[in-house]
């Protein structure tokens, strides 16, 4: 910095010299004051996207910078909720960048006292081959007579919280698998 | 050091005091060809008490959560504004209903006057029920009546600011939009602002020391984007606008309350006559002030400061002049 | 959903959110809509600003309560009772809408002579068998017709409707004969058997002073809300019901919603700006999640799930299951298309296009039958996608021992909830009925990824689809579902590839060809999106569901989702601002069914075509270009004239008449009297909850006869009910909810310290007057007890907690939020050990919103102290394996 800089950033001589003789104002503005600039204004991505929680379905707009969500506020053009967020939309950023969100797959096994780790795709082919497995095991050609073509070996509980495309797979899926204990909290 | 002296708080409330007029806060702040004066009305008439204010307030500004505690006030686990909450809404369990209501809930049985005897002030270790206040006419018993207010809060922003007159670093500024800010890579934690709030808003956060408050998001209102909270507003409670534009629309509403039997209804804080000069942040409540815990008659506790200092105060700045400018030549 | 099925003919809110601000009159019951749909309820202060009357009807005086007109405190469980009390003012005092009721509600159809009303049979209907505890609901059906529902229990015509379809094929006619198909209809509504006499002598006994007996609701302030409803409907004015699972989480909940529906029609309100009933669903995509269901009794587009029946192939599943007028007639291409989708080129018309492939329900498999079947052993493996049953579902405990019962368990959620650690931390850890040791059950956590990070659709509360966009990288091995049960497939597939076994055909003829992207191989969501909504032959996107085709030149996912990509553009995904669209904003997103906002619109406007009133007006007959228009997209064949009126061998959408506004009904008419769909009687009819402490004063029969009693075992003892012995050990009653502050099971929200903060622990709400009889002290501890289990909550005790009288008694009711388990910022006991398992017959919904309970001051026991305690009160109301499971 040279001196002049310096000094015409020292707040007295600003103060002395500018339009806010008392200090008070502008000439206090210490550099970051002089400096800010909202996050939402230097993003590089707007993404849109909508709330996570209730099925209002509020707009949201998810600020991106580095790779990293810094941001998410409600969408003003929605027709539904006009910008608008309620405590729990408004928590969404520390929804998906929170540290008690787990990251690593964790495996608990039979009779075990705690958590182990487990490498994704090894969980992967020990989830096929279990529920293969169940399914066998459940398997029902007829019941009481009548044709029925189904495991009752394995469940399934969730969709509720899930994307469109995601329950269309589970559906699809399971249900040719021969499961029918397809469930979700919708039940209204 | 000479900012000491040149920020002196009886220097900058002296000339405060000595050039107010009709100049507005800003222009008083240096802010030459400023925007208009910005602020927020808050209806508590339309607030349903969601707190997305406090949680979109805490997101943006990135303050920790302060505190994980059931205090019985209500629905109110945030208690008051802090260092950690520059949003906060009260909430209040009165025995009166809005006009129109029908409750027809009947607790003729219970003399909630004995039982929740100061109201919402009532500090909740000693409250025996959920603080239930009388209602402004003092609700007559068992009439079976009941309503729940509920309001959120913030830093008033005032045309005269004490904290601002007090703080000796110049780290309490005010804005071009005639908004109080605190600077925190200024403020040395001295805490002087913290007595002086007529409204006990500004608050020192315990683990750095320094002062927090609501900077009515200057980041944001400078590239012209609504305060995090005024943005998040479900029902519009909470208004983020040109400041005389607010008072009209204040005042309509108001006299539409007032149209519709709400007789209760009046607005805190609009009156740049008040004792600081009216709010940059005010309100309409449905009932006196001291029942949501707001002051009835907030007066700017450094108001008698100037005639006392005035004489210091020009001495104060004649020193500075040579302070700086044997510094400069040093420099040089 | 059934509730509004059958009633209206889809089970979809009718309208949107912003549609309320269009009310002259709305009326929230059954939901607390400030707390729990907050930037929805913009939309009511926005109505309330233009002069609206806002009503909330609910045990609590909530927040939604604070900003309503007029609020209502009723006893938990007595809605119905409620509502037919306003259904019978009208009825009394000639208030309906008589025009509209009687060209668009089926008020004028007879009924047959056999059908004998609750009042004939004291508190049943005709076709009740007391040993399997269900209806035969032939008695139940039109003078001269056999029709079908157009949602819920269709399997219950399975066997006539095939008998009559198929005479009528033989007859090669084409069709039923006129007198076999329509309903004989007298318009003068004076027919002692026509609906609306019948309606009429249903609720003649449900008077002001029987709502005020039942409900507690002082008769001045019933006859309040029956003034502000008959007064804001009409020509010019319009009423709406709001709902959420306070109607629904009953034993008599779907009826609950046919209650609002029957006055909703009776007063001319349904299909109408500022009308409707309003459908408020608690998350992201939970009416996705029906339209696409996660449900086993259903596939996408509310195509029944088939049933177990000899011989059955398509043609007897669709004869035995479609309608014979409105669009449910063409079941035949939505289910081939969707069997197209699915099984590609080796559906074929050869082998029944893979019908075959479908397994059949013989019952009920709600996730409720599934853990009894973990207990037993049958379920060994279980998979939980976003949910949290040890918090979120009825009888928490049974939930977990189910679980500690298992093989193998996943758990697919952002941390790690109380569903994935209860074998290390859970209560029945605590209180030693189970060790860790012993515990066999394998489980794998899979982190899931945010919406933040991956691409979907969303269908928020009023059917309406809306896209979100992946904005970073799930971190680690977060992945999306879509991800997980993609690639989980692609490994089942390979593991049995070349397998000749026939149970591994449906598996390996599956389509499942989607294409990934990325370094973690995510598949394309769009793609996905793409065959929901079909395409043709060339592979070329549909349009519309009036495309498909039931020879398998068309596939399509999900019939009522078709033209979502129409054109092959992603329409959820529209975001025209909504100031530069009108009010209907019908530019954002995608609503089904295509892209229609207000359902059942056509009754917007009178028979002759013209808006009822210009202040009402939404779609209408233009004549000079022959179409139907307006603000919205029509809900009606937009050629079809008012004047239409179809010839008597017309099937399908042809078979409607210009002023059948209900265009799925097999009738085209709102349903009054529900002749079909319903598992549990064709009008609503006031019944006590599961657990009461009152008598039903209206009918000798205490509750729903046809409700679902799950098997009491050791951990779901039922209390003793009314003026049982024993009941008055549970004296009060007891109702759960949600908070604004936090989002149902907490698995979302508890781990937020912003969100932790603001409500920070587990409470129960109390009135001064039970905290006084009780000994409960504010902020104190207080233990709430039933004969599942004991837990405890801090007290507050609050005004807006208010006791009632209620057949000349003091009732205290307490309430409870249901969020809190073991994890978390913030931690307590879930409201949900408290629960039972006596479900509603129609969509197996659990009752926690009217239980009865025991509460007093302290904290609760700790380890096996704590069953103790609940087996002691278990003694004391002398409560065995039958209590309760009597009809």
């Amino acid at each position: 910095m040279g001196l002049k800089t310096f000094i015409e950033s020292w707040p007295v001589y600003r103060q002395l010299t500018g339009d806010d003789p008392l200090g008070r104002g502008s000439a206090a503005y210490s550099a970051t004051t002089r400096n800010l600039v909202p996050r939402t204004a230097t993003a590089d991505r707007v993404v849109k996207s909508v709330c996570p929680y209730c099925a209002v379905g509020c707009g949201q707009n998810v600020y991106v910078q580095d790779g990293r969500v810094t941001q998410i506020e409600g969408d003003p053009d929605s027709p539904v909720s006009r910008g608008r967020l309620c405590p729990k939309g408004a928590a969404t950023k520390q929804l998906v960048t929170s540290s008690g969100r787990e990251h690593r797959v964790l495996y608990r096994r039979p009779h075990g006292t705690d958590w182990e780790p487990l490498d994704l795709d090894t969980a992967m082919e020990m989830i096929a081959e279990r529920v293969l497995r169940s399914r066998r095991q459940g398997w029902q050609d007829e019941d009481e007579g009548k044709k029925v073509n189904r495991t009752l070996g394995f469940a399934s509980l969730g969709g509720a919280t899930l994307d469109n495309e995601e329950n269309y797979l589970i559906k699809k899926l399971f249900t040719s698998m021969g499961a029918v204990q397809i469930e979700n909290q919708a039940r209204i | 050091m000479t900012r000491v002296f040149l920020d002196a708080p009886v220097l900058r409330t002296g000339l405060d005091r000595a050039l107010r007029g009709d100049a507005d806060p800003a222009t008083l702040s240096g802010h030459a060809d400023h925007p208009p004066r910005m602020g927020f009305f808050t209806d508590t008439s339309v607030c349903i008490g969601c707190k997305a204010c406090e949680v979109a307030c805490k997101e943006w500004n990135a303050i920790p959560e302060d505190g994980i505690a059931l205090t019985g006030m209500s629905y109110d686990n945030t208690a008051g504004l802090g260092a950690d909450t520059w949003r906060h809404v009260a909430f209040i369990e009165q025995r009166k209903p809005l006009a129109g209501q029908e409750p027809g809930v009947d607790h003729s049985s219970v003399n909630v006057l004995d039982m929740a005897a100061a109201g919402s002030g009532t500090a909740p270790q000693a409250a025996a029920m959920t603080p239930t206040t009388a209602g402004p006419d003092g609700a007559p018993a068992g009439t079976g009546d009941l309503r729940w207010l509920m309001a959120s809060d913030v830093c008033k922003h005032c045309t005269h600011a004490a904290c601002l007159d007090v703080c000796p670093t110049g780290s309490l500024v005010r804005t071009e939009f005639g908004t109080v800010i605190v600077q925190e890579d200024i403020c040395n934690g001295c805490g002087y602002c913290i007595p002086a709030c007529p409204y006990g808003v500004i608050d020192q956060r315990k683990d750095d020391g320094r002062a927090w408050k609501c900077t009515l998001c200057y980041d944001r209102t400078s590239v012209g984007q609504e305060p995090a909270c005024a943005k998040a507003c479900p029902t519009d409670s909470i208004q983020y606008g040109v400041l005389d534009e607010l008072r009209d629309r204040a005042a309509e509403r108001v006299e539409r309350l007032h149209g519709q039997g709400v007789a209760d209804a009046r607005l805190y804080g609009h009156d740049p006559d008040d004792g600081v000069g009216g709010d940059g942040a005010f309100f309409l409540l449905l009932d006196a002030p001291e029942v949501y815990g707001l002051p009835p008659d907030p007066v700017v506790t450094t108001r008698d400061l100037p005639d006392m200092w005035r004489h210091v105060g020009l001495a104060a700045l004649s020193l500075a002049g040579m302070v700086v400018g044997a510094l400069v030549g040093r420099r040089g | 959903m059934p509730g509004l099925g059958t009633s209206f003919g889809r089970g979809g809110a009718t309208t949107y959110q912003q549609d309320l601000q269009n009310s002259d009159c709305i009326v929230i019951e059954g939901s607390n809509m400030a707390e729990c749909h907050p930037v929805g309820f913009q939309w009511v202060m926005e109505a309330k600003a233009r002069g609206a009357t806002v009503i909330h009807v609910d045990p609590r005086y909530t927040r939604t309560s604070a900003l309503a007109d007029i609020h209502v405190p009723l006893r938990v469980g007595t809605d119905i009772a409620f509502l037919g009390g306003i259904i019978n003012h009208v009825l009394q005092n000639e208030k309906y809408f008589r025009e509209y009721v009687v060209n668009y509600t089926n008020a004028p159809n007879i009924l047959r002579e056999g059908f004998q009303d609750t009042e004939d049979l004291d508190g049943v209907f005709s076709g009740f068998d007391r040993e399997g505890r269900t209806y035969s609901t032939g008695s139940w059906q039109y003078e001269g017709a056999q029709v079908q529902a157009a949602s819920g229990k269709r399997d219950q015509q399975y066997e006539k409707l095939q008998e009559k379809h198929s005479r009528g094929e033989s007859a090669g006619s084409g069709g039923p004969s006129g007198a076999e198909g329509r309903p004989q209809r007298d318009e003068t509504l004076q027919h002692p058997r026509c609906v609306f006499q019948v309606l009429k002598k249903h609720y003649a006994r449900y008077t002001p002073e029987m709502v005020e007996q039942i409900c507690g609701i002082p008769q001045e302030l019933f006859l309040k809300v029956c003034r502000a409803l008959v007064d804001n409907s009409g020509r010019d004015r319009t009423s709406e019901f709001v709902y959420a699972v306070g109607w629904t989480q009953h034993t008599v909940g779907v009826q609950y919603i046919r209650a609002a529906a029957v006055l909703q029609l009776l007063l001319g309100n349904m299909g109408r700006p500022g009308g409707g009933i309003m459908a408020l669903r608690g998350h992201a995509s939970i009416q996705g999640s029906t339209d696409i269901p996660t449900l086993f009794n259903i596939l996408p587009g509310y195509i029944p799930m088939p049933h177990a029946h000899a011989d059955e192939d398509l043609d007897s599943f669709i004869e035995g299951e479609r309608a014979d007028k409105g669009f449910w007639t063409e079941m035949r291409a939505y289910t081939v298309s969707l069997l197209k989708a699915w099984y590609g080129a080796a559906a074929t018309p050869e082998n029944d296009f893979c019908f075959g492939h479908l397994p059949r329900l013989t019952g009920s498999h709600s996730t409720y039958e599934t853990v009894h079947a973990q207990r037993e052993g049958t379920c060994t493996g279980y998979f939980l996608l976003g949910e949290n049953p040890a918090v979120g579902s009825a009888n928490a405990a049974m939930q977990r021992l189910g679980m500690a019962n298992l093989d193998w368990l996943v758990v697919r959620d952002f941390s790690l909830i109380e569903s994935a650690t209860w074998w290390k931390d859970g209560p029945e850890i605590e209180s030693g009925e189970l060790r860790t040791e012993d515990i066999g059950t394998e489980v794998f956590f899979l982190p899931a990824a945010a919406h933040t990070e991956k691409d979907g659709s969303f269908t928020n509360t009023q059917r309406m689809l809306q896209y979100h966009h992946q904005a970073v990288e799930p971190p680690g091995d977060a992945r999306s579902e879509l991800w997980f049960m993609f690639h989980l497939g692609r490994i089942v597939r390979e593991k049995l590839a070349g397998s000749t076994d026939p149970r591994d055909r449906p598996i390996l003829d599956l389509t499942w060809d989607y294409p990934t992207k990325g370094r973690i191989a995510e598949p394309e969501a769009e793609a996905v999106l793409a065959e929901i909504n079909g395409y043709d032959g060339e592979g070329r996107p549909l349009a519309s569901y009036e495309q498909l085709e039931e020879d398998g030149s068309t596939a399509c996912g999900c019939w009522i989702y078709c033209g979502v990509y129409a054109d092959g553009i992603n329409q959820a995904d529209r975001r025209k601002p909504a100031k530069e669209q009108d009010w209907v904003a019908n530019q954002w997103g995608w609503a089904w069914p295509a892209n229609r906002r207000v359902l059942y619109n056509r009754a917007s406007a009178d028979p002759d075509g013209k808006p009822w009133s210009e202040r009402k007006a939404l779609v209408w007959w233009d004549e000079d270009s022959a179409t139907w228009t307006g603000h919205d997209i029509p809900d009606f064949d937009a050629h079809m004239s008012p004047w239409h009126r179809p010839p008597e061998d017309a099937t399908g959408g042809e078979a409607l008449s210009g002023v059948d506004p209900f265009i799925m009904q097999s009738d085209g008419k709102g349903w009054l009297f529900a002749v079909a769909g319903l598992a549990d009687g064709p009008l609503p009819t006031h019944y006590e909850p599961q657990e009461s402490p009152f008598d039903n004063l209206l009918y000798g029969q205490q509750r729903n006869p046809a409700r679902q009693v799950l098997p009491p075992g050791d951990h779901n003892r039922y209390h003793p009910t009314g003026s049982a012995p024993g009941s008055d050990v549970f004296p009060f009653a007891v109702t759960t909810y949600r908070l604004t502050e936090h989002h149902t099971a907490g698995g979302m929200s508890r781990g937020l310290p912003y969100l932790a903060e603001l409500q920070p622990e587990m409470f129960c709400e109390v009135s001064p007057e039970l905290a006084r009889l009780r000994g409960l002290e504010h902020l104190g501890w207080a233990t709430v007890v039933t004969a599942r289990a004991a837990i405890e909550a801090r007290v507050l005790v609050t005004e807006r907690m208010t006791p009632l009288t209620v057949q000349g008694r003091t009732l205290h009711q307490v309430g409870l939020p249901y969020h809190w388990g073991g994890n978390g910022l913030t931690t307590g006991d879930a409201a949900n050990e408290l629960s039972h398992q006596s479900l509603d017959p129609n969509v197996h919904i659990q009752e926690v919103k009217a239980l009865t309970c025991d509460i007093r001051p302290g904290r609760r026991p700790r380890g096996p102290a704590r069953g103790a305690l609940v087996r002691e009160y278990q003694e004391r109301a002398g409560i065995t394996e039958q209590t309760g499971t009597e009809i």
